[in-house]
């Protein structure tokens, strides 16, 4: 007994791993026209360093800018950089044709601390909108800082909640020293920055689900040469292995109040769409196929699971309600439809659409019924919405290599996010942390 | 065992003289190098464990007797060429049809192509000879679509190649499926090229006798 609790221990030392190497870097590919002007100020430094430890000004200016729906003022153009809210003259950022101003300090206090301020002008109402201080233990949190300043001025703009201060889990492969495959599954900032690995394996990991409080990931593994489920915790790096039955044991899906997992088991026939109850890991097989049943997602109720299926010959999205199994066919456009994932508000369903040759994001509206396609790329997959369901990323190829991408939902606004070395895949989008 | 090891002792010669007569097969440790024809023969017709002889590209067939007799000699049918082969995987000449341990498929299919139908009788017959070999069959995909839909097209691969070889002797025991999807590509491209030969079975002896 105590062998197998030292070799379990030593197993996950090995896998537990710190900083990656590898980052993200993002370039926008198409942005949106009547993208609101903006100016963020560049924060003043009051501190015994000659420079601030971070430039607070450039990250939310990096933030607004990707989102696509902000134009930011290049530094250069300024006529002023005012820090200080009493000294700011709006005629020259009315010349310029800004909209809106941001202007804030960031200043060292006592033991390592910082206070970081900043306020949001409407600039022809000569108005404060919003400000807001902030206090900061330490350095390295200075960057969560800078989103969530990012997130106020979004939400305060545009009327819904940012999704700057989040992460994204996603899946590298990139080859050892020796050329031998070495998959990582990573988590980073939303804007790609500090990707941290959470597990290596030379054996394939696929499928990573965020629990809804953010704080484990569920995923597909191949270790000993067979798939597997297990769960992280991300913090703690303490993971459990919850499925490891004969054939596939696929696609993990957290119900939305955390006690519940769907997933793939295909240990009684074909694949089929499984409940587990994470507390007992008691069972109940959800559908009975001949075909291929899989990719299951919760609906936002956890009362019904969107998957997909090939019962009908070809892969199409299909949802079961729990209570009475009874299944219903979502999608009847294109030749394949699949891997299904919900919009936060539950209105939307984005899916990778194909037909045989190319494989684009599509979203379908659940109200009306309609279906619109996001991208304009061949090999997509792998959809992911931001937890304010204001873009989604994605898997593509672009170069030989597994890269990606985001878009926003109304299709208008893509980034790419490159990986410096290696195949990124399978990016999924955390939720809000609790 | 011993009658086995006899047989092979014989048939040996024979079989290295049709191996260079033959159409060129999978190696057997590299499968999925990018010069492998993912195309062994054309398409034969030859249903699955019924007349065996007929195969003219590959050049060696097997009977499905089972009795004392492990090795079968058949002419063909103009005479002029021996086609012979004996259950050994350590015989690695090109005629050895257990040396091909690769199957292909069409896209978004499962259906096991006819040309692989002798190959597939000949696992299946040493299975059936050797009871305590033991095969891994990995099913993949190519990496159009998406992933875990790819992982469920693997295995229905795997459990079409493992049905094939229990219809014609081995026991599901001896047979055991996983999925590995688009995971592991045997071609790394982007194209019909890599992709025919990423949609694929690989025969993976586990244990031999």
């Amino acid at each position: 007994m105590l062998k197998v609790i030292l070799r379990s221990f030593l197993l996950l030392m090995a896998f537990w791993v710190g900083n990656a190497q590898a980052a993200l870097t993002i370039e926008i590919t198409q942005g949106v026209k009547g993208a609101m002007p903006i100016a963020i100020v560049p924060f003043t430094w009051e501190g015994p360093m000659p420079q601030a430890p971070l430039d607070i000004g450039a990250i939310v200016t990096t933030d607004l800018y990707r989102s696509g729906r902000f134009s930011p003022l290049p530094e250069r153009d300024m006529l002023a950089r005012p820090s200080d809210p009493s000294k700011v003259n709006f005629q020259n950022w009315r010349v310029l044709g800004v909209e809106n101003l941001v202007v804030g300090k960031i200043r060292a206090i006592q033991n390592g601390q910082f206070m970081v301020q900043f306020v949001l002008f409407d600039v022809f109402r000569s108005s404060q909108i919003t400000g807001q201080t902030f206090k900061v233990g330490k350095v390295s949190d200075l960057r969560k800082t800078a989103h969530q300043v990012s997130d106020i001025i979004y939400e305060a703009l545009l009327g819904e909640r940012g999704a700057f201060d989040t992460r994204v889990a996603y899946v590298t492969q990139a080859p050892d020293a020796a050329g031998k495959p070495r998959y990582s599954l990573q988590v980073a900032d939303a804007d790609g920055y500090g990707p941290q690995a959470v597990l290596n394996s030379r054996e394939p990991l696929m499928s990573p689900s965020w629990s809804p409080d953010g704080r484990k990931l569920a995923y597909v593994t191949f270790e000993g040469g067979r798939s597997s489920i297990y769960t992280q915790d991300i913090y703690l790096g303490k993971r459990e292995k919850i499925a490891g039955f004969r054939g596939i044991n696929g696609a993990p899906a957290w119900s939305p109040d955390g006690t519940r997992m769907a997933l793939v088991l295909s240990k009684d026939g074909s694949p089929d769409i499984y409940v587990m109850n994470l507390l007992n890991k008691k069972l109940t097989r959800l559908t009975k196929s001949y075909g291929i049943d899989t990719e299951p997602v919760w609906t936002r109720a956890g009362d019904a699971i969107v998957f997909t299926s090939d019962r009908g010959g070809k892969p199409q999205l299909y949802q079961v309600t729990l209570s009475n199994r009874q299944v219903k066919r979502l999608t009847f456009e294109g030749d394949y439809n699949a891997r299904a994932t919900l919009s936060p508000d539950g209105r939307m369903v984005a899916m990778v659409h194909g037909n045989g040759n190319q494989y684009r994001i599509a979203v379908l509206d659940l109200e009306n019924g309609a279906m619109q396609v996001l991208t304009d790329t061949t090999l997509d997959e792998s959809p992911s919405f931001a937890p304010n369901g204001s873009m989604i990323i994605y898997a593509t190829e672009s170069q030989n290599k597994g890269v990606l991408s985001a878009v926003s939902v109304d299709g208008r606004v893509r980034q790419r996010l490159v990986l410096q070395e290696g195949d990124a895949r399978e990016p999924v989008w955390a939720p809000y942390g609790k | 065992m011993n009658i086995l090891r006899k047989a092979l002792v014989l048939v040996v010669p024979v079989m290295f003289l049709v191996g260079c007569a033959s159409a060129p097969t999978e190696t057997m440790d590299e499968g999925f190098d990018s010069d492998v024809e993912s195309s062994v023969g054309t398409d034969m017709g030859t249903d699955m464990g019924t007349d065996m002889g007929t195969d003219t590209s590959t050049g060696a067939g097997f009977g499905s007797g089972g009795s004392d007799s492990s090795v079968e000699t058949m002419g063909l049918s103009d005479g002029s060429d021996i086609s012979s082969s004996a259950l050994s995987l350590n015989d690695s000449s090109p005629s050895n049809l257990l040396n091909t341990r690769v199957i292909y498929f069409d896209f978004d299919r499962s259906k096991v192509r006819a040309e692989f139908n002798d190959v597939i009788a000949a696992h299946a017959e040493y299975l059936a000879n050797n009871p305590g070999a033991m095969m891994k069959l990995e099913g993949h995909a190519d990496e159009r679509g998406s992933r875990e839909y790819n992982i469920g097209l693997g295995e229905r691969r795997g459990n079409s190649v493992a049905r094939h070889l229990g219809l014609q002797g081995a026991s599901r025991g001896q047979l055991d499926v996983v999925s590995y999807g688009e995971e592991r590509p045997a071609s790394m491209g982007h194209d019909e090229t890599s992709w025919q030969l990423n949609r694929r079975v690989e025969i993976i002896y586990t244990k031999e006798q």
